[in-house]
Order: C-alpha cells, then sequence, then structure tokens
C-alpha cells in the first residue's frame, strides 16, 4: 500500500523524493489511461476561496475522469463565508461531506491550518503567495517526460524569481535530483537568499545572469515567469529591464535539441508566440500533464492507487 | 574611600531575580511578562553598573517563579539574562533564558498574510537559527526575526 495514503500534501517538502517519483509513476499511468472510474464511490470538495482557471479545472477534470462526484465553490461570494463563518467551522463542516478536499485560499498557511482540523486529506491548491505543490508536481513531471530523467540536469529559471512560488518549489524539489541552477532575473527579483541557501545545503550550484541569452546554449529547461510590471515601484525600471527576460524564437538558435520550454500560465508576453510553433514549446502539454498528475495525487492519497 | 557596595534594588525574601537584561529590553521584558497588571512588589532598576555588561538592567518580582513558556519569553529578547529563584532571601536555582526549538502561542508571525493574523489560531514557530533569531511560521513559512518579533497581547 503507497505510503501516501490518508497524507495532506500542503508543502513541497511534506514528501519524500521516491514519493515524488511514486506520484509521477502513477501519474504516467493516468497519461495512458485517463478515464478510470475508480473514484466513483468517492466525493472530492474543491474550496475555491479566490478565482483559478487552470488549476480548478484541471482538478475537477481529473476528479471526473476517474469517476469522483465534487462539491464545492469556484468564489465564496454567496457561501457562509460572505457571512462570516471561520475557515474552522468551514473546514470541519466540509470534511463531513466529502473524502478529500481541495483548497485554494488567499490566506499563507491556510492549507496548513485546514490540514489540521479537518478529518478528511487536505490538497494545497495555492495558499497565497506560499506554496503550490500541485503545480510543482505537475513540472517535475513535465521535466522528466520531456528529459527522460530528472537527474544532472541544467535548469534555467527566467523572469520574477523573487516572488514566484512556482520557481521557489521547483528549485527545491530539483534539489533532489543534483540539478544545476541558472538564474535569470533584473536584480530587482532575483531568487530569495532562503532559496539559495537550499540550494547550497544540497551542495548544489547555482550561476545567476541578467539576460536569458545567456543560458539558452546550456539548458536542458527553460522555466519562464512573468515579470510583472506591479512588482516595480519606478516605471522606468521595469521599462529598461523587461525585455531581458522575453523570449523570442530567434533566440532559440544553439539550444540543446532536447532544451524544453516550460511556463507555469498564464503567459502574457515574455514567450512571444512565435515560439509556440517550435519543437521546444511544451507550456501547452505542461498544463495538460496537470491533470494526470491530480488524478494520481488523488487517488494515491484515497487509496486506490 | 568607602569600597563597600550598596545594594541598588532591595532585596526580596521569595520570588525571582531577572539580572543582566540589556538596558534597551527591560522595560519590553516587563511588559512581555505581564508585569504592568503584577499585584505584588515588582522592582525595576536599569543602567545599573555591571561586571558582565557596562550597564544592565534588572527585575525583581516578589512571590513569582516563571513558567517555562515565560523563561521563553525572556529569551528571545533578553538571551543573556540570568533568571535566579530566591527563598527566604537564599538563591536556590540559577537559570539561563535559554531560547527553546519551539515555541508556541506568543509570538505573532510577521507577515500581514498568514492565516494566524486572520483567524483565532495559536501561532507556532520553529526556531531555525537561535543566535540571528529567526524564527519559521508554521503555517505560512515566512521568518519572523529579531527586527519584527512582536508579542500576541
Amino acid at each position: 500500500m503507497s505510503t501516501l495514503k490518508g497524507r495532506n500534501l500542503i508543502s513541497i517538502t511534506d514528501f519524500s523524493k521516491d514519493e515524488y517519483i511514486e506520484v509521477l509513476d502513477i501519474a504516467e499511468e493516468f497519461e495512458k489511461n485517463p478515464k478510470q472510474k475508480i473514484l466513483s464511490d468517492k466525493v472530492v470538495a474543491t474550496l475555491f476561496f479566490e478565482p483559478s482557471t487552470r488549476t480548478r479545472l484541471s482538478f475537477e477534470s481529473a476528479a471526473n475522469q476517474l469517476g469522483a462526484r465534487i462539491i464545492g465553490f469556484s468564489d465564496p461570494g454567496g457561501t457562509s463565508v460572505q457571512k462570516g463563518e471561520s475557515l474552522h467551522d468551514t473546514i470541519v463542516m466540509v470534511s463531513s461531506y466529502a473524502d478529500l478536499i481541495v483548497m485554494r485560499n488567499p490566506k499563507e498557511g491556510s492549507s496548513r491550518y485546514a490540514s489540521e482540523v479537518s478529518t478528511v486529506p487536505v490538497i494545497n491548491a495555492g495558499d497565497g503567495a506560499n506554496q503550490h505543490p500541485t503545480q510543482c508536481m505537475l513540472d517535475l513531471y513535465s521535466i522528466r517526460k520531456t528529459q527522460g530523467r530528472l537527474d544532472n540536469l541544467n535548469i534555467a529559471c527566467v523572469g520574477d524569481l523573487k516572488y514566484g512560488r512556482t520557481v521557489h518549489s521547483l528549485v527545491q524539489a530539483m534539489c533532489n535530483f543534483n540539478a544545476t541552477f541558472h538564474l535569470v532575473s533584473p536584480q530587482e527579483l532575483k531568487l530569495p537568499s532562503s532559496v539559495k541557501m537550499s540550494v547550497k545545503n544540497a551542495g548544489l550550484k547555482y550561476y545567476q545572469y541578467t539576460d536569458i541569452k545567456d543560458v539558452i546554449p546550456v539548458a536542458d529547461i527553460i522555466y519562464m515567469t512573468r515579470v510583472q510590471r506591479e512588482r516595480f515601484p519606478d516605471p522606468l525600471e521595469y521599462e529598461r529591464v523587461k525585455d531581458s527576460c522575453i523570449l523570442t524564437a530567434s533566440m532559440l538558435k544553439g539550444c540543446k535539441d532536447n532544451m524544453r520550454v516550460l511556463h507555469p500560465l498564464p503567459r502574457v508576453n515574455e514567450i512571444t508566440v512565435d515560439v509556440d510553433k517550435t519543437p521546444y514549446a511544451y507550456y501547452f502539454r505542461q498544463a495538460q500533464n496537470g491533470v494526470y498528475v491530480r488524478q494520481a495525487l488523488m487517488a494515491a492519497i484515497l487509496g486506490v492507487r | 574611600m568607602d569600597t563597600k557596595k550598596e545594594l541598588v534594588v532591595p532585596r526580596i525574601e521569595n520570588g525571582t531575580v531577572i539580572d543582566h537584561i540589556p538596558t534597551e529590553v527591560v522595560y519590553q521584558v516587563a511588559h512581555i511578562l505581564g508585569l504592568e497588571k503584577y499585584e505584588d512588589e515588582v522592582l525595576i532598576g536599569n543602567y545599573l553598573s555591571s561586571q558582565k555588561f557596562i550597564r544592565k538592567g534588572i527585575i525583581k518580582v516578589k512571590n513569582k517563579y516563571f513558567t517555562k513558556e515565560e523563561l521563553s519569553k525572556i529569551s528571545l529578547v533578553a538571551p543573556m539574562a540570568s533568571i535566579i529563584n530566591i527563598k527566604n532571601y537564599e538563591v536556590v536555582e540559577k537559570l539561563e533564558a535559554e531560547i527553546p526549538d519551539h515555541i508556541e502561542n506568543f509570538i505573532k508571525c510577521m507577515n500581514p498574510m498568514c492565516i494566524t493574523n486572520h483567524e483565532k489560531i495559536a501561532t507556532k514557530f520553529d526556531v531555525v537559527d537561535k543566535e540571528n533569531l529567526k524564527l519559521r511560521c508554521h503555517y505560512c513559512e515566512k521568518f519572523t526575526t529579531k527586527e519584527t518579533i512582536r508579542f500576541c497581547e
């Protein structure tokens, strides 16, 4: 029986390296055969206290394809939350209606708290700027799928490395797999020292750059993120640096054949549309992989895999 | 010249002496221990001569012995302080204010978006760096430091 049965997934550090691999192996099985009615006697509650497109739809698609019933809300308006009900009371109540709770909430730490008061397992679908572990799991799945392995890869992370939670989680997770990190960002948006410390503590190397062109020949994966104008107090500063983190098709000459471009989406202009047609674009497939990974997590946590 | 030392803060018969408090945190120590509301004798001395420091603060609290949690609170703002338990004017125990590995309930998370600042939840922290005082919130995973530490009311 899987060690994941009955577990919560709140933070990427909640699972061991072997457990990541286990989830990716199960996801691979669902990719081959996604429509299996193995959760037909289960109820999954999706509680989205703030808007989400990809994450909510992919969780609900994953649950539907496995035959589970879905209850929940995509907006707290019209629920008791609007009347001032505490998160504690909402979770205690919902955990008596469902076998599994999937929750997104803008308050950081809310999912950890929910897991402590819930009587059923909780999967964190994003708690503000803190954690979004299922995104990280699908990133790992996409990396393994495109590279055939997770070990010994050159991972380039580009854009807003300071506030981008997906980058923080990915770097922490890839520290288990002997990665070398190439970090491209404007000075203002460098990776936080606490995350760089995780790399050092794992005995791994990272290199910092300000221009994306410098990493193209070495990268196996280029993980793009959005640089948001509102992160810059000075609009002139944004104008000065905004093009240094934009990827265009012409820049990809000289990249490795196996290199693939990933992005947690939504993108704005950091990957120009001409990249979409190149063999290196993988971000839409990456989003699709989210369904298989979430199927794997739900099946393992509910004890049917 | 008379070398006899004058006792600036009087002795107490029973209770606790918190000695070697850095001068800038004496009143903070009194506050986090809730001594403003303590209904017995509390003697506070500050900027006193010290062998350990150039100047120090001292607090003597009559008829009170501090709990482990209260000692933890002292350790966070005055880690060099000595805690001396007194019975019948005699020293019966000397303790150091030791920073614990885990802290529950009495520190506020510095992150305004942390769930603990929005719901009635007891805060929990892991102490990840005792020397520089760095506390990791169990919920939001953000760090509260010496500069951002605040105590629950």
